[in-house]
Order: structure tokens, then C-alpha cells, then sequence
């Protein structure tokens, strides 16, 4: 009898049970659409904000002092340590390694041009988009990953080529540009493009690794390496030296992506290697991040506010509705109890339609979101789906509470009278 | 009662023809249905409040994120031409370009020896306003007294590896200096040594070179600003740090659109609750409307009466939830960017033509649906 109850008021009341569904559907979509966005927020702003470029340095351990200022070297290039280039692929062995975006080695060179021996310029020696293999994967990386500021007009050269590119600055003074020939340290190359980085790259020339190597005769050197990562803000933890952790907390700080246990670890993947964050990027970094996610969490708990209202507003006007219902089953001789068991049924049924075509919705909307805004995938959490169904159920369920309350409270021969 | 007074009553509803009635019916219907009526204006203020928090956020979210981001440091750069200086006053000119919406920074550099003949650079400038352009510096301790120091730390390493006092010379003039904090940057200030200018101007005579500013505004207003002081200072180039620009720019938008998405959909689903719970409204006084038709209402008066009433609600549900929104904004500001939201008036003629707008909405499309019903069928209960 009281299958037949609920399943004769779902047949005849389409208009109205419809209505209430819509209102539910739409509600748990959007509650749904947020959270996904914003667990996802996180991790697509911190990808954003690798726009900002490297976040680790690392250069050799027994490194002399940099004499440089606005970005010109003023000492001898030549001396000091160098890193190995061939040890740079394990950095694809670490731990965290699809937390590194990419990395770019750098290594600058003087060099006279043209015929004029009086012109001394930097050569920095670099990765563009260099196809590297570690075991069996393949990847590329270089500065067009680790420096996305970085401008060319005409072509990136090929990074097995001796092809160059020129600071606008420089082109400017050389009166070069692209497609035109220079000659560097004595042997003729082609300018492919001219580069624009607004800092001190505008005024040298850069060129593919290998062919900086060669001039400088010491193949495979690397001066320092910039890293990009993915990190997580710092934490009580991760300020801590890991020097003084104990062998548990030590676990948990080399596997938790810190910028500080990614340095150690690069620093175990290079030998004699120092690893540094580069702090105005790293350190800003955790604080825009931790603004814009608590931004996010704190309008995804209005949007399940608001979405929590318009289900109970629907549920209120639906089950008020119903009064005379209400006053016929307990004139026939209903209690209370079976009349508020039905009403509750029926909105756990409501609730749980609402919720599986509410949560595809909205599951649909944030991939959109998630594709106009960001252009990649937001990545939904199968976990969500028994989270959302339960909010839903819940939410109806104090939505309708308070009227069904009222409804079987009616005296039913004011309720049969329409006197409500 | 005398026909004299009849009359006189018949005179004076003439003189208002059913304004006060009309006013009557409304207020009464406010305050004998207080239960529906006040469930209905509770779906508007929450609605009108949550569109107006979400919508102050959105104008003010730009200012808040931006002051975050001028924690990156600077974000224009101006350095001396080759072979020219930058005039004495360029500082005060930059400062009274800035108006107090940045800072500027003046650095000079040298290259001084250490007695064992290693190069090293040093650079002089203000302490105090390095501390706050740029606060991902971490320092052990900023100097304050005279021939106080601040050296990177490799410096440190070759220079004091002990912290001892040390000696430096540029152009046979020699500085005893004291190391009193460690800086770590990661960068290229970690092999320098920083001092006052003061110290560094008594000791070498050279002034400062380059200008660091952290200019807040949108990127049109830096660059509007940019090309400003190019004009001003001639011997000078001008750039922006396009690292800096060009990630705030991004990182920026991106929320703005991710903000604009909610603020949409949540504005949408406000929306929906107001419209339902009006209808229901509404709807359930159908008795009302079909009384009104019974006495011989136009159907233009009563879709007058509803239309006035929900305009009514709408009214004071967008002003009551305006206060309350602006409230929810101030404390969102204050607990995540630490600073409150400050409220724009701007948005209220939105959300108070938004408001009156779905109220409207929900009043006129139940009367649109019962207007073809008979009233008997109304009242008979049907």
C-alpha cells in the first residue's frame, strides 16, 4: 500500500514532483560544479603560476661568487665549477618528478663577434625544447617551458642546430635581424630569431647548449639549472630542518612536493650539487595560492548555501501544497508517523534522482569550466559522488521537515475545507 | 445614519478612487499571511544578499589578488642609459609619479676587492625600503647602526665564514665592514653585500644606477605609467619586468573567470529560490484572486495588485539583503585576504532592478496561468 502510495503520487503529480526534481537537479548540480572547482582550483593556479618561471636553482656545491649586476657578468665566465649535463634526465628519477613542469640548463659563454675583437659579449648557452630520454620515456623541456616570458620573432632554433637568437637589444646595436648571418667566436651562424625577455638576455645571445659548450671546449658543462616544480605552500613541517627530524617526520617531509624536499631531492639526483629555491618565486608563490583557494572554498560554501535554500524552498512549496492530501489520509484514519514515513519517501526518492542527474550535470559543468577557463580537464573525485548523493538526501530532507511538520500538525477538517 | 453623511462618504471615494483600498489589501495581505509572506521575503533577502556578496567580491577581488601580488617585488625597472647617469632628483620624481601607489628603490653598485683579491659586489641602498619591496628577502637580521652589513650568503661563505668583521676596497679606499644578518634569496643577491647609502655614498661617491618600483594597478595603468616616466627621465630607459607582469596578468584573470563562473551560477541558483518560492506564494492565493475577479476586479487591477505587491517584496528583500550581502563580502576579505571588502554602491541598482525583476516574474506568471480559470472552480476548490 504505501509502495503504491508514493509511486501513484510520482504518476499523477508530474507537474509538481517535476518541479521539485528541476529544483533539486539544479541544486545539486551547481553545489557539485563548485566543489569540483574548487578541489581543482589548487592545482590549475599552481600550474598558472609556474608563468612566473623556475622556482628552484642549481649549481655546482664548490661554486665561486657571482660577480654580477643588472644581469651582466663581469668576471670571466669561464671559471668556476660546472654541473655535468648528462646527469640532467634523472631528474626525471625523483620522487616528485611529475611535479617538475621542466628544467632549463644555462651556461654562458664570452664571445667576441664579428671581426671586431674589441666586442665582448655573453653567450648563454641553453635547452629550448630539448627531446631527452630517462629509461624508457621520452620528454621534452628547455626554456620555452621554464621561461614562458621569453618572446621570439621568427623561429626558436632547433636545439641540435648551431642556429642562434639575438637580444632585441643586441640586434638592434648589430643592426642584425632574422635570417641574417653572424659570426661568433670566429665561425658564421644563422640568426633564426630575436629574442625579447625584457632582462639581460636582450642584450646577448642565445644559443643551443652544445654550441656554447663548444666554444667554451668543455662539453657537457653546465653553469646552473633553473627548475620549475609544482609545490605545495610551506607548512609548520616544512620550515623545519630535515636535519632534525626524526626518521618518520623525515618520511613525510621528503614525500610531501615542499620546494625545500624537492631541492633535496635534486640534490641526491646531481652529484656535487647545490640546490636553492629561488624564494621570490617560491615564497610568493604559496601565499597567492593559499589566497585564491580560500577565496574559492569560501564561495563554493555559498554556492552550497544557496543551492541548499532553493531545495528547501522547493520542498516547502511542494509538500505545503499538499495539505488536503494531508487532511484525506488522516480523516481515513492516518497517524501522524506513516503520514510524515510517505512524505519522506518521497523526497528521498526526489533527492536521490535529483542527486545522480544533478551530480552528471554538474559533473558536465565544471568539465566546461574547466575547459574554457583553464583549458584543461578538472578532474572530478569518484569520492564526490556518495558525498554529493548524501548532502542531497540530507538537505531535501531538512528542507521538507519543517513543512511536512506543519502539514501533519493541520487540523484535516480545516485542511478538506481549503481554509489552509 | 443620515443621507447627508452617505453622501459625504460617497464624496470622499470619489475624491480617491481606490488608492487607500488598494494600499488596504496589500498591507493586510502582508500581515494576516506573516507565516508565507515572511518565507518569501526571507528567499529574496538571502538571494539579494548572496548576488550582492558575490558581486562586490567580484569587483574587489582584482584589488585584493593584486596587492598579494606586489609581494613578487618589483615590476618596472629603471636603469641609466649606457655611459649617463640618472639625475639626482629621479627618486623624488618617481616617488611623485607613484602617488603612493608603490615604492621605488634606488640601487648603486660597485665592485670592490676583498684584501685576498676576490671580486665582490656591493651595492647600496635603502634598508628600510628594501625590507618592504621586497619581503621574500630572508634575513637573519636587518643591520642598523653604521657600517652595518648585510651579506648574501655565499658572500658570506668567502668572505666572513666566521661572521668576523671584514675589510673591503673600491679605488684604493678601503670600508671596515660588520656582517650583522644573512641574506638567502636564491638569486643573484645571495653573492652580494648590501649596505646603507649612506655608508656606500661616503665610501665610493657613486650613485645609484638602477630604480626597482613595485607599481600596484592594472597592467594598462603600468604601462600607462611606464611610458609617463620615460618622458620624464631621458637619460633613463624604463622597462617592465615582463617575468612579473605577465604571471600576474594570467594568474589574474584566470580567478576572475573562475570567480565570474560562481558568482553566475550561484547568482542563477539565488535566483531559482526566489522564483519557486514566489510562485508558491502566489499560487496558494488563488482563493484571493478568484474573490477579487467574483467582486468584479479588472483582470488588470488584480495582475496590478499582485505585480505591486511582489515589486513591494522584491524592494525590500533587495535592500534588506544589499546590507547583509555587503556584510558577507567584509568578512570574506577579512578572513582570507586579511583586509575587508570594500562595499560598492554601484552594485545595488543591480541587484535592486535584479530583485523587482524575478519577483516580478514569479507574481505575473501564476496570475498569466490562472486568468483562463473560472473563479467558481477556484472557490469550489477544484
Amino acid at each position: 500500500m504505501f509502495g503504491r502510495l508514493v509511486y501513484e503520487s510520482f504518476r499523477r503529480q508530474k507537474r509538481r514532483k517535476l518541479l521539485a526534481g528541476v529544483a533539486i537537479t539544479l541544486g545539486v548540480g551547481v553545489a557539485t560544479a563548485m566543489i569540483a572547482v574548487a578541489t581543482d582550483i589548487g592545482d590549475k593556479i599552481s600550474r598558472e603560476l609556474r608563468t612566473y618561471g623556475a622556482n628552484l636553482i642549481v649549481t655546482p656545491q664548490e661554486d665561486t661568487l657571482d660577480v654580477q649586476i643588472g644581469g651582466v657578468d663581469l668576471k670571466p665566465p669561464s671559471d668556476g665549477a660546472y654541473l655535468n649535463e648528462g646527469d640532467l634526465p634523472k631528474i626525471r628519477g625523483t620522487f616528485w618528478h611529475h611535479n617538475i613542469a621542466g628544467f632549463a640548463p644555462m651556461l654562458p659563454v664570452s664571445v667576441h663577434v664579428g671581426n671586431d675583437s674589441a666586442a665582448n659579449l655573453t653567450l648563454l648557452g641553453t635547452y629550448f625544447s630539448k627531446q631527452l630520454t630517462f629509461g624508457k620515456e621520452d620528454f621534452r623541456t628547455g626554456v620555452r617551458i621554464t621561461h614562458p616570458w621569453w618572446k621570439v620573432q621568427g623561429a626558436w632554433p632547433d636545439d641540435n642546430s648551431s642556429d642562434v637568437l639575438l637580444g632585441e637589444n643586441l640586434a638592434a646595436k648589430l643592426g642584425r635581424k632574422a635570417e641574417d648571418e653572424i659570426t661568433v667566436a670566429g665561425q658564421s651562424h644563422r640568426v633564426v630569431g630575436i629574442l625579447s625577455t625584457g632582462g639581460a638576455e636582450d642584450n646577448q645571445i642565445v644559443a643551443p647548449l652544445g654550441l656554447a659548450q663548444q666554444i667554451l671546449g668543455k662539453p657537457g658543462a653546465v653553469r646552473r639549472l633553473y627548475v620549475s616544480a609544482l609545490t605545495k605552500p610551506e607548512d609548520a613541517l616544512a620550515r623545519r630542518d630535515p636535519k632534525s627530524m626524526n626518521p618518520e617526520m623525515f618520511d613525510r617531509w621528503y614525500c610531501s612536493p615542499y620546494v625545500a624536499s624537492i631541492a633535496y631531492q635534486l640534490q641526491e639526483a646531481i652529484p656535487h650539487s647545490h640546490a636553492e629555491q629561488i624564494r621570490q618565486i617560491a615564497q610568493n608563490e604559496g601565499t597567492v595560492l593559499s589566497r585564491i583557494k580560500g577565496l574559492m572554498l569560501l564561495v563554493t560554501l555559498a554556492a552550497l548555501f544557496a543551492s541548499a535554500l532553493a531545495v528547501s524552498a522547493a520542498m516547502a512549496t511542494a509538500v505545503f501544497e499538499r495539505r488536503g492530501e494531508v487532511g484525506l489520509m488522516k480523516a481515513l484514519g492516518a497517524g501522524s508517523i506513516s503520514v510524515a514515513a510517505l512524505f519522506f519517501a518521497e523526497a528521498l526518492l526526489l533527492a536521490l534522482i535529483g542527486g545522480v542527474v544533478g551530480f552528471a550535470g554538474g559533473a558536465l559543468l565544471a568539465r566546461q569550466i574547466g575547459r574554457s577557463i583553464f583549458d584543461s580537464q578538472i578532474t572530478i573525485e569518484p569520492v564526490l559522488f556518495p558525498v554529493i548523493l548524501a548532502i542531497a538526501v540530507i538537505v531535501t530532507f531538512a528542507g521538507s521537515a519543517m513543512a511536512i511538520r506543519r502539514a501533519v500538525k493541520f487540523d484535516p477538517v480545516y485542511a478538506l475545507k481549503g481554509e489552509a | 445614519m443620515s443621507s447627508n453623511q452617505n453622501s459625504d462618504l460617497i464624496n470622499r471615494r470619489a475624491g480617491k478612487p481606490h488608492t487607500s483600498m488598494f494600499l488596504r489589501m496589500l498591507m493586510r495581505a502582508a500581515v494576516l499571511r506573516r507565516g508565507r509572506a515572511a518565507s518569501a521575503l526571507l528567499a529574496m533577502v538571502v538571494a539579494a544578499a548572496v548576488a550582492t556578496a558575490m558581486l562586490n567580491l567580484y569587483v574587489d577581488v582584482q584589488a585584493k589578488l593584486r596587492k598579494e601580488f606586489r609581494n613578487y617585488g618589483a615590476n618596472i625597472v629603471v636603469v641609466a642609459k649606457n655611459g649617463q647617469e640618472l639625475p639626482a632628483d629621479a627618486v623624488n620624481k618617481i616617488d611623485a609619479a607613484l602617488a603612493g601607489h608603490g615604492l621605488a628603490v634606488p640601487f648603486a653598485y660597485v665592485v670592490a676587492r676583498t684584501p685576498d683579491g676576490q671580486s665582490v659586489v656591493v651595492s647600496g641602498t635603502d634598508l628600510d625600503q628594501v625590507r618592504k619591496l621586497d619581503s621574500w628577502w630572508s634575513v637573519t637580521a636587518w643591520p642598523n647602526a653604521s657600517h652595518d652589513a648585510l651579506v648574501g650568503t655565499l658572500a658570506a661563505a668567502v668572505i666572513s665564514p666566521q661572521g668576523k668583521s671584514f675589510d673591503l676596497s673600491f679605488q684604493g679606499r678601503t670600508i671596515h665592514l660588520n656582517p650583522a644578518g644573512i641574506l638567502r634569496t636564491g638569486a643573484s643577491e645571495d653573492s652580494r653585500i648590501y649596505l646603507s647609502s649612506k655608508d656606500f655614498e661616503n665610501w665610493t661617491g657613486v650613485k645609484p644606477s638602477t630604480i626597482e618600483m613595485a607599481s600596484s594597478g592594472s597592467s594598462e595603468e603600468v604601462n600607462a605609467f611606464i611610458q609617463e616616466l620615460s618622458q620624464a627621465l631621458p637619460t633613463a630607459e624604463v622597462r617592465p619586468i615582463r617575468q612579473i607582469m605577465e604571471g600576474e596578468a594570467r594568474v589574474l584573470g584566470k580567478t576572475r573567470a573562475t570567480l565570474a563562473a560562481a558568482a553566475v551560477l550561484i547568482i542563477a541558483t539565488a535566483a531559482l529560490c526566489v522564483l519557486s518560492t514566489l510562485i508558491g506564494w502566489v499560487f496558494d492565493r488563488r482563493r484571493d484572486f478568484a474573490i477579487m475577479k467574483a467582486l468584479g476586479a479588472s483582470e488588470g487591477l488584480i495582475g496590478g495588485f499582485f505585480a505591486a505587491e511582489a515589486a513591494a517584496l522584491g524592494a525590500v528583500g533587495a535592500i534588506v539583503g544589499f546590507g547583509i550581502g555587503v556584510g558577507v563580502a567584509e568578512w570574506i576579505g577579512r578572513v582570507n585576504f586579511h583586509a575587508p571588502v570594500v562595499p560598492r554602491f554601484n552594485v545595488l541598482p543591480m541587484v535592486f532592478v535584479g530583485s523587482i525583476a524575478v519577483a516580478l516574474i514569479s507574481a505575473v506568471l501564476p496570475i498569466f496561468l490562472l486568468r483562463r480559470v473560472q473563479p467558481a472552480m477556484i472557490l469550489r476548490g477544484e
